[in-house]
């Protein structure tokens, strides 16, 4: 039995360690939220938070996992079911078309915003450019993750 | 998105009370007796399917015959419908309807089957029953070809919500003893503002369904519209953001196993021989098959199948395909081309003489044009799960054509089709990829030969290398130019591909003499449709050459394009909206350089200007203005991301996108040797909507891809002299 912290629960299973994290938390865990897109951390649709820092479970050990606190999309929202500024900011911007990327997209936006409130252009750049959209709503992911970089800021004063 | 169940559909019914269905008059023979009391009395005219319900909590149901993969059609048919009902937007719902064969639209056949049939009004019922069976034929509960609003949304989803409209008002008039002329409707309920009385629309619902169907159910004209031309949220998109949205990949059956496959990498190819000793110890592999065409490894998880998989040795059959490389691709077109000549192919289109005017012309362009095979790199890869036990099967997928899905897993099961029970999740991207069946038949065999519940997933090297390839194509052309600079004559000929048959046509340009032409090349791909179809190849030949045309004419590209499209004000103005929004002839900054195009297709006009930075080592799409008519846009929102996400889909395929061969198999694997546009790589978009024509609407999920490859290759060419006649853009040297 290996013991993880899944989105702040303790987890255990019973599983080869050198099993990818994605396929534990799809198959064994049954939170299908996390998404496999090419098996190689070239897509980003896997990603979660290990310890608060964006992974791709496609390529990372349940071994590596082990003690460590992992969060997924699942367990974005508050425990009232408030969603994360993120995923209100994805809804407010009509981000998603065929949605199956924006697990991953959203937990790199959380990850990025934790790190750096205000990112500029470039920031984001860096910070989503391993995360593929195929539908390509490159512009309403940028413009959603400008827009929950604001939520944090007072609200403007007009001269 | 509801999940359809037939016992609770017909429970909700009439025949259970306290609920309205209404469904679309197109002919006699309705085969649905559950729904009897709701058939017209006219002659010909009876009910195809149920389309909405009204429940007795007052809530709007509207049943969406089309699967959602991002396009939105969920929302904007549901938009289309509770508009003509005058339905409270807030309180409908939205159920996606099962495979079945009653859910067969009659449209989307005719449009497939006879695109330019013109029938006189008397014959129309006969004829629209005929065109309902052969649909049915062909299994055509189909999501694809831009189709959705402009055939289903427009002739069925307004017609229901106008019936049951109507319907409801009647039964008011009855029950109130007032004229329907008095009564109006409004957020889901029925009002009578002479005698202050109104109700909600459940109130007068089971008294509604006993009310004859209307013949002809009146539909409102544009100034009516409330919900119809709103950029209403998409009804998908919280479930895409909290990960509860259910995709094919993440069907749950209790007890199921996993199953990794591969096939052979010379598609047609078969399996001779496997060494598996490895595989047989791995801990968790259950069983190994050779299926003969595919070696299947299932497991207690997907990851040790796969791991098992990895580890076969496997031999596979010679085949035609062995020793076919990239380039002999090209020749063989090429030969096929030369040995056509001037008279030879099949000819499409024709008008005037195109070879004697290009003989008299004053300036000759000869150019040839080649575009690879692409793959539709789906973010989900292929998966289906299945389940064969007691002569019945259940499969879940997402696939664009469930009844299709549902009847190959039927044949693949030994089963009849109505012992498959089809479950569709949302799509991870369809693109035309997720029409064929070949995940379903895979995973049905598999699932067949094991017993159990299966989940069959393709790895992304399996997903890249047995794809349903967008073709090659070469496409060679001839035009010539009067003493003036006009374009007088065209000739192109090109390697065969699928449809839209008007894909290669240019009728919106004033052309006096044209020949179009194609010749067929047979390959051992396999070959399916990808967004935008043929329009993704020919949308950059012609606008390519059209483009090389307006430069020997000494024209710039708008100009020339203007003088092309002078007698088709409604493709005019899309034309001259893009070059205004793009400031078209204003100075850019040195390496810079702006290219328009303008491709119709799927009903729908765009015209778009890329704007590229060629100061850089490689090509920099920094801008991209687009203008669309579709007729009319049932959800701004939602059409503008169509054209976002078709450029994109297009950007990438123009500077990336390579399938290529060695020895018959495909090269590309992942995402890193088949690249995909990524956020830093993204242009601005601009988009403007036009509302050219109400009454014929043109589709959105495709419109947008056509024009930007040539957008962006005729920009380059603005900003450098240098013409791209091959895709990708990658593979030329800027330097």
């Amino acid at each position: 039995m290996i013991k993880l912290n899944v989105n702040g629960q303790p987890r255990e299973v019973d599983a080869d360690p050198a099993t990818p994290l994605l396929w534990i938390i799809r198959e064994n865990l049954k939170m299908p939220g996390t998404k496999f897109g090419c098996g190689i951390a070239q897509c980003g649709a896997c990603t979660v938070h290990l310890d608060g820092k964006p992974v791709r479970s496609c390529s990372t050990s349940l071994s590596a996992a082990e003690g460590k606190t992992i969060a997924t999309i699942e367990g974005l929202a508050s425990e009232d079911g408030t969603l994360h500024k993120v995923q209100q900011a994805w809804i407010e911007a009509q981000v998603p078309q065929c949605g199956y990327c924006q697990s991953g997209q959203i937990m790199s936006a959380v990850a990025l915003l934790e790190k750096n409130p205000r990112p500029t252009d470039a920031q984001i750049d860096e910070a989503m450019a391993g995360n593929v959209c195929r539908c390509g709503m490159y512009g309403r992911i940028r413009r959603a993750i400008k827009a929950a970089a604001d939520i944090d800021q007072p609200a403007q004063v007009e001269a | 998105m509801g999940k359809w169940s037939r016992r609770a559909f017909i429970g909700a019914g009439v025949t259970a009370g306290g609920a309205l269905i209404v469904g679309v008059a197109v002919r006699q023979g309705n085969p649905i007796d559950e729904l009897g009391p709701l058939l017209a009395n006219g002659e010909n005219e009876q009910l195809l399917n149920a389309w909405v319900k009204v429940d007795t909590d007052n809530v709007v149901t509207a049943v969406i015959p089309h699967v959602e993969m991002g396009q939105g059609v969920h929302t904007a048919l549901a938009q289309m419908l509770a508009d003509e009902m005058d339905a409270d937007w807030n309180k409908v719902q939205i159920l996606e309807a099962p495979a079945d064969m009653q859910y067969v639209s009659d449209s989307i056949g005719r449009d497939f089957l006879f695109p330019n049939l013109q029938v006189p009004a008397l014959l129309e019922p006969t004829v629209a029953g005929g065109i309902l069976e052969l649909a049915q034929a062909m299994g055509l509960q189909f999501t694809g070809g831009s189709y959705s609003v402009r055939a289903t949304g427009q002739r069925a989803m307004r017609t229901a919500g106008a019936a049951a409209r109507e319907m409801l008002v009647a039964a008011a008039a009855s029950e109130w003893q007032v004229p329907e002329s008095e009564i109006t409707a409004a957020d889901s309920m029925v009002i009578h503002a002479r005698s202050g009385k109104s109700e909600p629309f459940a109130a007068f619902a089971r008294a509604a369904a006993e009310q004859s169907l209307p013949a002809k159910p009146k539909l409102k004209s544009p100034d009516n519209y409330k919900i119809m031309g709103q950029p209403m949220a998409r009804h998908d998109i919280p479930a895409k953001v909290d990960g509860s949205a259910i995709f094919g990949i993440d069907a749950d059956v209790p007890g199921m196993k996993y199953a990794a496959v591969k096939a052979p990498p010379v598609i047609g190819a078969t399996v001779e021989s496997m060494n598996a000793s490895t595989a047989k110890t791995m801990p968790g592999v259950l069983q190994i098959l050779n299926m003969g065409d595919f070696v299947a490894v299932v497991a207690d998880s997907y990851w040790l199948a796969q791991q098992a998989l990895n580890s076969i040795d496997t031999r596979y059959s010679k085949t035609e395909g062995d020793g076919l490389d990239q380039d002999a691709i090209f020749a063989r077109y090429a030969a096929a081309l030369d040995e056509a000549g001037e008279d030879g192919g099949d000819t499409q289109t024709e008008a005037g003489d195109a070879v004697q005017s290009f003989a008299e012309a004053a300036t000759k362009v000869e150019a040839e044009y080649t575009v690879p095979f692409l793959a539709h790199a789906t973010m989900e890869p292929m998966n289906c799960t299945a389940w064969v036990r007691d002569g019945k099967c259940d499969v879940w997928s997402g696939h664009q054509a469930p009844v299709n899905a549902r009847q190959a897993a039927a044949d693949a099961a030994g089963l009849a089709f109505e012992d498959v029970t089809y479950h569709n999740g949302y799509l991870g991207g369809g693109f035309g990829r997720r029409s064929d069946n070949d995940a379903i038949i895979m995973a049905t065999r598999i699932a067949k030969a094991t017993g159990y519940p299966v989940k069959m997933i393709w790895s992304r090297e399996e997903d890249t290398a047995q794809d349903h390839y967008r073709p090659s194509a070469t496409s060679r052309f001839k035009g010539g130019l009067d003493k003036d600079g006009k374009l007088v004559s065209w000739d192109n000929i090109h390697t065969h591909l699928f449809d839209p048959a008007d894909a290669p046509t240019v009728p919106y340009y004033n052309i006096a003499s044209h020949k179009i032409r194609k010749v067929d090349v047979p390959m051992h791909l396999r070959f399916g449709p990808w967004r935008s179809v043929d329009h993704s190849q020919h949308g950059f030949f012609i606008e390519s050459f059209v483009d090389e045309m307006a430069d020997a004419a000494g024209k710039d590209g708008y100009a020339f394009r203007r003088e092309l499209l002078a007698e088709s004000p409604r493709h005019l103005k899309v034309l001259d909206t893009a070059a205004k929004m793009s400031g078209w002839g204003n100075a850019l900054p040195e390496k810079h350089g702006r290219g328009i195009a303008f491709v119709p297709s799927f009903g729908s006009i765009v015209a778009q200007v890329a704007e590229v930075d060629m100061s850089g080592p490689k090509p920099k799409v920094t801008k991209v203005y687009v203008a669309a008519d579709p007729g009319f846009v049932v959800n701004p929102d939602g059409f503008t991301a169509q054209m976002e996400s078709g450029i994109v889909y297009g950007l990438t395929a123009a500077l990336y996108g390579d399938i290529t061969l060695k020895d018959g198999a495909v090269q590309q694997s992942n995402f890193h040797d088949y690249r995909m546009l990524r956020i830093d790589e993204m242009p601005e978009v601009e988009v403007a909507l036009i509302n050219g024509d109400h009454e014929r609407l043109g589709g959105g999920g495709e419109p947008g891809l056509p024009p930007i490859a040539p957008a962006v290759t005729n920009a380059i060419f603005a900003a450098t002299g240098k013409r791209i006649r091959a895709l990708p853009i990658a593979k030329h040297d800027f330097a």
